[in-house]
């Protein structure tokens, strides 16, 4: 009997009137916990009862412990008919299982019910008491910390990085099983709510004992989703990144980060290999051994399966690229015995590589969740590896089981795994996984960036290791060391110019960079970032089973592969080299697919300046078409040098320029005087190229580029005019506004404390009239570009901000509805802190300095500038604030909750997770202040309401709160909520009740996390809005998951002083100018 | 998969068996039919397509106080974008039109879902569905209950019954407020008069506790409160003059004067009834006019201590016994119920329409009723001092300021 749960009911708040006769209500709670119950005593005649229960106690395994979720049901007693139920709080408890999260749950809980919404509140307070259990064959994990954060969070250090762990389980989905046709919907609600709450605890306890088999002790960027198949089930599977991480101490922080020291050398090893050896054994093993075996939807013939023949393995592809090299790289299905170790080790291998390839190679996924990483994790970068497969659902043999969705996985993993190795990688970071789902049809899909990882963080007692490593070559400097190739130059994956790295001169680089991770703190960047958008609709015959799915298979590679061109497209308009953040959506509807890359663009002073883009029309002779093509190419050169200006991209230029490119400036200069001396004279051309690129001349332009297609466009039909017009559209962000999907917006580095997450839907209904492909393309473009603007104009008071993590989420729930979903978070920052990068750059610091001070460089980096800034920031912020509050919707909630924190607020924060239950337990009690009589007619009663102010819960999809640092991890949130209504036109419509949810939602996680002692839920995501209706009959429904990690943070500012005082402002520059 | 509406017999009586609720929401559907005709046909023409759903949601509620006024004002969604941009607010942020009308209906839908809140304004400090700032719930609330003057001036010591409700559009169309408006502002009377009615202690404080408002708003609300227990009349052509700020200050002398809550604010009665012991030793001052003696005794002090001060002595002089016979019948006959309905007009009748038409000035009443009052002390027949004094505060107070054109 290793736990004991215990269980106390203390009052209600709130609540609906249940009795139409008294106006009244005679409540009582039912708390259940696996097939105990326990029952209050009935509170007659109360809106706000006072129940003040006994202990509940539940003595559970601590398998159960995990599985299980508290159910506490609020009921109204009725003498002669059934109680009726007023709604259901569900209490996960497996933050208090952790010794180091919460110690006890206790607060008050918004009353949910999936036909009514919240209706009232109820004080619960939940305590676990566990035993230890010396039991070997354990089937629980309990202390497995969870983080949906994909870095290693604030307050731990990454001792090691075990890697990848996935599950899967699956259940008969409630409301396809038979019993389903005579309950009501309530009912079925509660049953599938309950379910999926079951499985996720199921799903976390069985992720939770592979990581104890590898030795770890926390998962970092857990990331669970459900895939509702129907008829087939219901499955929850979730993956992850196993770490064993250590915590550290507040004040001891920067100096256990003394252990990052030899990070730089291994680096430069890495990074030096692969361009001076010769021929890579791992490209041509792969090669041969992948031409062979038959493609896997020959050997499954229950399942269609299409490896795209054109882009999984293509990160920085472009239209030339569709070679049969990429062919080369379907899957193998015995992917294991392929990859042997021992005859890759060539001996022109360094030993380093070797060490890599040993570790990881033992495992059967080197994949990371990780989107994030300490310094010196990732040493190169190869680019996107994806993969995509159309399975049919109703060909599973065995539905109820996992073995085949594992198996289909396994397959797509295999894919990458094997692209990543084309690559010359043997790792993949920012790897995570998704589904499409549209009747019987289920799309599958993987993405992840292919690198090179320091192998420091793979083995044990690794953390000394690293001197051992040193070579003789000096270190590459770690703000350009991952753009450098980790293929081989001779034996490229596919067409790429490359070129020496124009940060050390000394590797060779790509052009471009496509990566699905963040941007690395310590990457050298040129002026700001931007969100760059790839929007794409196909119209596809509708059809069934293997017909539908083949179709959709054949589909799929043109749609990568166009999305790719529009990326690149785009990103050469902004001038800008890079992407961040890569995510491809392909979304599957019985008539359509939609396609949706969203990634940041970044001009990354590591890679070669881009070309311009160039307009070649096929019919010669036309005057007025030539004319035509003349304005086009002038229009696009004008949007180039207006991004440029824009995102203040101004690398290698003269000296007479605005202090507001200085960094761009001093970046180049020390390059150029301190770099070494420029190797070939085509590198001399390619220089001067970026210099006269902005100009009208296209014939230098086009010598220079030599053969680079990719930046020529042709004109030869209406299409082709559609696309470019399409690229000329985007709107510019409004000035004030910066955007970006990544955690935080390259070249601004001086955050403020104002944010602002939010959730907005939106759902387009097509007319019937019959679309083409390009009119849909318009109409999609459209509804992301009204999307952003909305944004914009709502957050304008915020202004200057940047909305972070924008994080669009395409799906098509009905023929002829495009539903697009966001959630991203606002920030402010100080405008003229952000404007000038502080001077010191990274390559002027020696490895180890950078290392140490790169440890927390967000923190400090927040830390510094909001002290640097207070003073100014809230003698100017505050008139500018009532100025524009007159006019326009204030949402400076967060600075102003800041501000009203003071001491006390820490302190009581502070004597809160000490002895939280006592304390909280007496406030409760107090604050719910006892109306016996009902109606509350006295001034006391009133007043005892006021008193009870709702902890400010912050949310951000963020791993972090600008100007704030996390003490304290609470555990995960994990929350899955089935809404229902009867009545659409009385709720407001769909709209009405959709706003309504998604704001219940948004109380709920914040009522969990005020509960659990917290006031903050980073790396807050929605991964599921699932909306379906029925107007007609005034009904819908919509199901929502939303997952993120509840915390304690504390103001900056109120922390004890920073030791090193001294040390701050230059750790402040080297965050900020890596800042991710 | 379920068909999502597949139980709907189920759960229509499900639906049923919370009624209450049900009738809460009625109101709620009325006022959001208007949204959703406007969601619906949004955008058809021009782009091929329609927003079937469009929301909004921040972990802090965004609220645009522009935008809360024209919903308060009772505005439609249309009108209200019409506003907006003739306001140049699209300039700002480089909006188009859909961006506007897409704000609009987020924020109007924002506050239907809040105005459930603001009928108890202190649920809403310790609701969790939405997380607004201290600063922005009292906001929300103090606009919530502000009215219109106008408006006020038209409904102020009318029964706030069903009645007077039926007539919102009439009152409406004369003052130029939204019927909307009118009847959000009709409400909250109604709702403060309900709770306060029954409530023990001072009643500003009681308002100002129970719907957490601003001093002077709870000041008004006791005004309202106070004229339509007693229903004054108001409205009479002669009354046309005065306004809402007028009545609420001689609300507020009374209600600090002539309330049992007045001398002892913790007996049990309420403050916002009138002292009737107070009001039957009124009668006692009648000894003022009837009594020759005094009559004539009172007149020569008054008109002593006037004499050579004021241009319209002889005026005074003349109108003396008339005016105090005016002011002291008033005092007498206030037990009775339906003269005190009658009180202001009484007092413009009796006393201000005399005197203004014998061109005194704001300085000659201040004079006159100074005297007036003190002389009353010197009077040594006189025993009612303190029943004279404590009706003659709230009379000056009142007349000083009804006094006007």
């Amino acid at each position: 009997m290793p736990g004991k749960l215990k269980v106390k009911i203390v009052a209600g708040r709130h609540l609906p009137v249940m009795d139409r006769a008294s106006d009244l209500t005679d409540a009582f709670v039912e708390v259940k916990f696996g097939n105990t119950t326990f029952k209050t005593d009935v509170f007659p005649k109360s809106l706000n009862p006072q129940w003040n229960s006994e202990w509940f106690k539940f003595e559970v395994d601590d398998e159960d412990l995990q599985d299980e979720p508290l159910q506490v049901t609020v009921l109204d007693h009725d003498t002669y008919s059934a109680n009726d139920a007023i709604g259901k709080v569900y209490i996960d408890i497996d933050p208090l299982l952790c010794s180091e999260a919460a110690s006890v749950i206790s607060g008050w809980f918004p009353i949910y019910d999936t036909i009514h919404g919240i209706r009232g509140e109820i004080n619960v307070l939940v305590k676990v008491e566990l035993f230890n259990d010396l039991n070997r064959f354990r089937q629980s994990s309990c202390g497995v910390k969870f983080f949906c954060t994909t870095s290693i969070p604030r307050c731990y250090r990454a001792a090691m990085v075990h890697g990848f762990v996935e599950e899967l389980v699956v259940n008969e989905d409630p409301e396809y099983q038979w019993i389903d046709r005579i309950r009501s919907p309530r009912a079925s609600n509660e049953a599938r709510q309950r379910l999926i709450s079951l499985m996720s605890g199921e799903l976390q306890r069985k992720i939770g004992l592979k990581v104890l088999e590898m030795g770890g002790n926390a998962v970092v960027g857990y990331l669970q989703c459900f895939d509702l198949e129907g008829e087939s089930g219901l499955v929850v599977r979730a993956i992850g990144t196993a770490c064993t991480l250590d915590k550290l101490s507040s004040g001891s922080a920067p100096n256990s980060n003394t252990h990052m020291h030899p990070n730089t050398a291994p680096a430069s090893n890495a990074c030096n290999s692969p361009s001076k050896d010769g021929k890579e054994p791992v490209f041509g093993e792969d090669l041969t051994s992948s031409s062979g075996p038959p493609t896997p939807f020959r050997a499954l013939p229950t399942t269609s399966s299409s490896p795209p023949p054109f882009s999984p393995s293509k990160p920085c592809s472009r239209q030339s690229s569709s070679s049969d090299t990429d062919l080369s790289l379907t899957p193998k299905t015995g992917m294991g015995s392929g990859g042997s170790v021992g005859k890759e080790a060539g001996p022109l291998k360094t030993l380093l590589r070797q060490q890599t390839q040993t570790a990881l190679e033992q495992r059967e996924f080197p994949f990371f969740t990780l989107t994030s990483f300490p310094p010196g994790f990732l040493l190169h970068v190869g680019g996107v590896v994806s993969a995509r497969s159309v399975k049919l659902l109703d060909r599973i043999h065995n539905p109820d089981e996992p073995e085949t969705r594992d198996a289909w996985w396994e397959e797509i993993r295999q894919e990458i795994k094997s692209h990543a190795k084309a690559l010359g990688c043997h790792g993949v970071v920012g790897y995570s996984e998704s589904t499409s789902i549209c009747e019987e049809v289920c799309i599958l899909s993987a993405s992840g960036t292919a690198a090179i990882l320091n192998p420091r963080y793979m083995r044990e007692g690794c953390l000394d290791i690293g001197i051992s490593d040193h070579r003789f070559e000096e270190p590459s400097p770690p703000s350009c060391g991952f753009c450098h190739i980790p293929y081989d130059e001779l034996n490229m994956p596919f067409p790429a110019q490359l070129t020496y790295c124009y940060h050390c001169r000394r590797q060779k680089v790509p052009d471009v960079l496509f990566t699905t991770i963040n941007l690395p703190q310590e990457a050298a960047v040129t002026g700001k970032g931007c969100l760059i958008q790839a929007r794409l609709c196909r119209l596809k015959k509708k059809a069934q089973g293997e017909v539908n799915a083949t179709a959709i298979s054949n589909l799929l590679p043109f749609m990568e592969y166009e999305l790719h061109t529009q990326l690149m497209n785009k990103l050469k308009l902004r001038s800008m080299n890079a992407l961040f953040g890569l995510h491809i959506q392909i979304s599957v509807g019985e008539n359509m697919l939609l396609g949706l890359a969203s990634a940041t663009g970044v001009y990354l002073t590591a890679l070669p300046a881009p070309g311009g883009i160039q307009i070649a029309g096929k019919t010669t002779g036309d005057l007025s078409n030539e004319h035509h093509i003349l304005t086009i190419q002038k229009r696009i050169n004008d949007t180039i040098a207006k991004n440029k200006e824009l995102y203040q991209i101004n690398p290698a230029k003269l000296f007479a320029l605005d202090p507001e490119v200085f960094c761009g400036i001093n970046m180049e200069l020390t390059e150029e005087v301190v770099g070494s001396p420029i190797p070939e004279p085509r590198q001399r051309s390619r220089l001067f190229r970026s210099h006269s690129e902005s100009s009208d001349e296209l014939s230098e332009l086009d010598l220079s580029h030599g053969k680079k297609d990719a930046f020529v466009l042709e004109i030869d039909d209406t299409d082709a005019v559609e696309d470019i017009h399409s690229l000329l559209t985007d709107a510019p962000t409004p000035t004030g506004f910066y955007s970006c999907n990544t955690e935080i917006m390259p070249g601004i580095y001086s955050w403020t404390s104002g944010v602002q997450m939010f959730t907005s839907v939106r759902v387009f209904r097509l007319s019937n009239a019959s679309l083409t492909n390009q009119g849909l393309n318009k109409i999609f473009t459209d509804l992301c570009e009204n999307l952003l603007k909305s944004f914009y104009f709502k957050l304008r008071s915020m202004i200057p901000c940047c909305l972070c993590q924008l994080n669009f989420t395409v799906a098509v729930p009905e023929e002829e509805l495009i539903q697009v979903a966001v959630t991203a978070v606002a920030m402010t920052f100080d405008k003229d802190q952000a404007q000038e990068k502080p001077a010191d750059k990274p390559t002027t610091k020696g490895g180890s300095e950078t290392e140490e001070q790169l440890q927390f460089p967000m923190e400090l980096c927040a830390d510094a500038s909001s002290a640097n800034t207070q003073p100014s920031s809230k003698i100017s912020g505050v008139p500018e604030n009532t100025n524009v509050s007159s006019r326009a919707a204030s949402v400076d909630y967060g600075s102003f909750a800041d501000r009203c924190s003071t001491w006390l607020e820490l302190l009581r924060l502070k004597a809160h997770t000490i002895r939280r239950g006592s304390v909280k337990t007496i406030s409760s009690l107090e604050h719910c202040s006892p109306l016996p009589e009902g109606r509350s007619r006295s001034l006391r009663s009133n007043r005892s309401f006021r008193g009870s102010p709702v902890t400010v819960v912050k949310m951000t999809p963020l791993s972090f709160l600008p100007g704030t640092r996390i003490i304290k991890y609470l555990g995960i949130i994990n929350m899955f909520f089935i809404r229902e209504t009867t009545s659409l036109r009385e709720e407001g419509g769909v709209s009405g009740f959709l706003h309504t949810f998604i704001a219940e939602v948004f109380a709920m996680v914040r009522a969990h996390v005020a509960a659990l002692g917290g006031n903050a839920v980073v790396s807050y995501s929605m991964k599921e809005c699932m909306l379906m209706e029925n107007p007609n009959k005034n009904q819908a429904q919509c199901l929502i998951n939303v997952s993120g990690d509840a915390v304690i943070c504390v103001r900056e500012t109120d922390q004890e002083p920073n030791p090193s005082m001294a040390n701050i402002g230059q750790t402040c520059a080297s965050g900020t100018d890596g800042a991710t | 998969m379920r068909d999502i509406c597949s139980g709907s017999t189920q759960s229509d009586r499900e639906h049923s068996s919370t009624v209450p609720e049900a009738v809460e929401q009625a109101e709620w559907q009325q006022s959001n039919a208007e949204c959703l005709v406007l969601e619906t046909g949004w955008d058809n023409t021009q782009n091929k397509m329609a927003v079937e759903l469009d929301v909004f949601v921040g972990n802090t509620t965004i609220m645009d106080e522009e935008v809360y006024q024209l919903w308060l004002d009772g505005y439609t969604v249309n009108d209200a974008v019409k506003v907006r941009m003739e306001g140049g607010v699209m300039e700002e942020c480089e909006a188009s039109a859909d961006v506007l009308l897409s704000d609009t209906m987020d924020q109007y839908r924002t506050f239907q879902m809040c105005e459930r809140l603001l009928h108890s304004p202190s649920k809403l400090a310790n609701q969790l569905l939405f997380q607004i700032p201290p600063n922005r719930q009292a906001m929300l609330i103090e606009r919530y209950y502000a009215f219109d003057d106008a408006f006020v001036r038209e409904v102020l010591g009318k029964k706030l019954s069903k009645g007077t409700k039926k007539d919102l559009d009439d009152i409406g169309a004369k003052t130029g407020v939204t019927l909307k408006s009118c009847r959000r502002q009709f409400d909250n009377f109604k709702r403060v008069f309900k709770v306060v009615e029954e409530l023990k202690g001072p009643l500003v404080e009681n308002i100002r506790h129970h719907f957490l408002l601003s001093d002077k708003l709870g000041r008004d609300y006791a005004a309202i409160v106070f004229f339509a227990n007693h229903r004054f009349e108001t409205g009479k052509r002669k009354l046309q003059y005065l306004t809402f700020q007028d009545f609420a200050f001689c609300a507020g002398q009374l209600i600090s004067n002539w309330t049992v809550g007045a001398v002892d604010n913790m007996v049990e009665d309420m403050d916002v009834d009138l002292d009737k012991e107070f009001l039957q030793e009124l009668k006692e001052l009648k000894v003022l006019i009837t009594d020759k003696d005094l009559l004539d005794q009172h007149k020569s002090l008054v008109c002593t201590a006037l004499r050579g001060k004021t241009k319209a002595f002889n005026e005074m002089e003349a109108n003396f016994k008339n005016l105090s016979r005016g002011l002291v019948n008033i005092a007498a006959k206030l037990t009775n119920t339906k003269d005190v309905r009658d009180f202001f007009i009484d007092l413009v009748e009796k006393f201000i329409e005399p005197c203004r038409s014998d061109r005194w000035t704001a300085a000659d009443m201040r004079l006159y009723l100074t005297h007036y009052n003190n002389s009353a002390h010197i009077l040594d027949t006189f025993k009612h001092q303190a029943v004279w004094d404590r009706y003659m505060v709230v009379i000056k107070s009142c007349i000083f300021k009804m006094y006007h054109d």
